[in-house]
């Protein structure tokens, strides 16, 4: 099998799964599931580094640090907020045991 | 073996994701991802044979600053806009990706399908781009939240699209480089004249889709150098946004197409009844404490409104005072309540309110009819009868949830004036409606107030 094969296969395949997961989630968890999912889109940052990092001609290399620049902050930012939103999920019970 | 390490990663993402669909795991499930990512960082790093160590630092350090100071600054109720950033930024990265790889390869001795995917990164990648920030600066009011329309839109955002397909064929073709470039200019164009004529109530759907764009310029990046961790996480996020596209849309019972090509809310105010002279109940807080007071069950049904009003706290506040007495409180949450789905869910939890006592459409819609006191705070659309009984309604169709059914209605609104939808609302008109015309915060501390004093 030829490469651009075996990455049609594997993106089929990873479209499925990700339908497959995503199908039965909770509207309530729907905001902080986009902005998780935004962050996994941030994986770009593994094609930037690779530009940034090997790239020879001065623009390659400008244009590679700003792909990596922007990435991170996908990567980094939308990480954190998602996780400052999920800390506020509580149940009843969490809620009275940190009162205790 | 490297190929290894990066399933790895693949997984966690998959397992995060997983994860992510259910309150108790979905923190776990965020941290999981974000260790998936850090493995991969890591692995490239590592594995790439990277030379150019300051270029690399230097962007990992500006982004992950800028990142962690947006996340940590960021209001709650802004978080939608902050969402939009995030995404615009990771759809550039993808074009920008690409953009390197046109700079540094012989454009003319790469393969044909080389080609087409670095054209898709930077198409797709360009339009998420100037397309997120469009949506984020109609949610934060510096673009006119309204549908920007003028004559011959449609055909001039069809030359565009046949101006792309030339120049891209162009680019493939003749190896040209400023092709790419001619490519990447009107993919951002197009981003910025695609989100204009959709009204800012609908910027939450674009977002959504944008994000499963973002997904996809990520996947043809993979492509591109050929990388099954990038084509993996990007076909996952394609799919996940996709499908939260779809239920929002269903959510409004409206297509996708109609949100984005229908410029919805440009003429919505002509086809309904003016109501606007018919007289309504006005309601102080002693009113509303009056028939809070003496309910057995109430339930709250929170819009944007609240979150502009940054009232959640005070309406937790109501609901630990209303419970003391005696009564049972839940929260409605429509889903399309708020700027995106679970976005008052996040409100409420940010305010403490634990989730077990959020109920979604389904769940509080056959509860109304026992219900005592209904509270709307800052909805409208989303209670609005028209979508049930006026065929002739632009939001006919629309799942509500019918608190006209309730044995009495408060609505705490700042004035008469309509939704985004333009439309009058017969609720506000109703013999069991109180309409309490205050700034929702202000209105639920008199309320708590005069409630005590009972």
């Amino acid at each position: 099998m030829t490469t651009l094969v075996v990455g049609i296969t594997v993106f089929v395949l990873a479209a499925f799964v990700g339908f497959e997961v995503i199908s039965k989630v909770p509207p309530t968890l729907h905001t902080p599931l986009m902005s998780g999912a935004n962050a996994i889109s941030g994986i770009t940052i593994i094609g930037a580094l690779t530009a940034a990092g090997i790239g020879a001609a001065p623009l390659a290399q400008i244009l590679g640090f700003l792909a990596v620049a922007t990435a991170t902050v996908n990567v980094v930012g939308g990480f954190l907020v998602t996780d400052r939103m999920l800390e506020m999920f509580k149940s009843r019970g969490d809620r009275e045991r940190r009162r205790a | 073996m490297t190929a290894i390490l990066y399933l790895a990663s693949a997984v966690a993402f998959i397992v995060g994701l997983k994860r992510l669909g259910a309150p108790r795991t979905a923190r776990s499930g965020n941290r999981i991802a974000a260790l998936g990512m850090l493995a991969a960082i890591v692995i490239t790093l590592v594995t790439e044979g990277i030379l150019n160590w300051g270029v690399v630092a230097a962007g990992l350090a500006v982004g992950a600053l800028l990142g962690a100071w947006a996340a940590v600054r960021v209001q709650m109720t802004a978080m939608p806009q902050m969402v939009a950033i995030f995404n615009g930024l990771g759809g550039v990265a993808s074009a920008l990706v690409a953009a390197t790889e046109v700079v540094e390869s012989d454009m003319n001795g790469i393969p044909a399908e080389t080609v087409v995917t670095i054209l898709l990164s930077i198409l797709i990648g360009s339009i998420t781009f100037t397309g997120s920030f469009v949506a984020f600066g109609k949610l934060q009011g510096l673009v006119p939240g309204r549908p920007l329309t003028y004559p011959g839109q449609q055909v001039v955002n069809a030359l565009i699209v046949i101006g792309l397909i030339g120049f891209a064929v162009w680019a493939g073709v003749s190896g040209e480089e400023n092709g790419y470039w001619l490519v990447g200019g009107l993919s951002l164009l197009l981003g910025v004249l695609a989100v204009i004529p959709i009204g800012g109530a609908d910027m939450p759907v674009v977002i959504s889709l944008l994000n499963s764009f973002s997904g996809l310029a990520a996947a043809a990046a993979g492509f591109v150098i050929e990388s099954n961790a990038l084509i993996i996480g990007g076909a996952l996020v394609g799919a996940a946004g996709l499908i939260l596209t779809v239920q929002m849309t269903e959510a409004m019972n409206r297509s996708l197409a109609n949100v984005l090509f229908a410029g919805f809310g440009t003429e919505g105010a002509t086809g309904a009844v003016t109501m606007s002279d018919l007289p309504v109940r006005r309601a102080t807080p002693e009113d509303a404490a009056i028939s809070l007071g003496f309910a057995d069950s109430v339930m709250i049904v929170p819009g944007y409104g609240l979150a502009v009003a940054q009232a959640q706290h005070a309406a937790r506040e109501l609901a630990d005072t209303l419970e003391e007495r005696g009564a049972t409180v839940h929260y409605a949450i429509h889903p399309v309540a708020g700027r995106m789905p679970g976005h008052m869910n996040v409100l409420l939890a940010e305010a403490d309110v634990p989730y077990e006592q959020l109920l979604d459409l389904e769940q509080a819609d056959p509860q109304f009819p026992q219900t005592d006191v209904v509270v709307v705070l800052g909805a409208n659309d989303v209670v609005n009868p028209s979508a049930r009984d006026d065929p002739g309604s632009p939001i006919y169709g629309m799942p509500i949830l019918n608190v006209d059914r309730a044995g009495t209605v408060i609505v705490v609104k700042r004035s008469l004036s309509p939704g985004f939808a333009g439309i009058d609302n017969p609720l506000f008109y109703q013999e069991n409606t109180l309409m309490f015309f205050a700034d929702a915060k202000e209105a639920l501390e008199q309320t708590v107030s005069a409630l005590r004093s009972l």
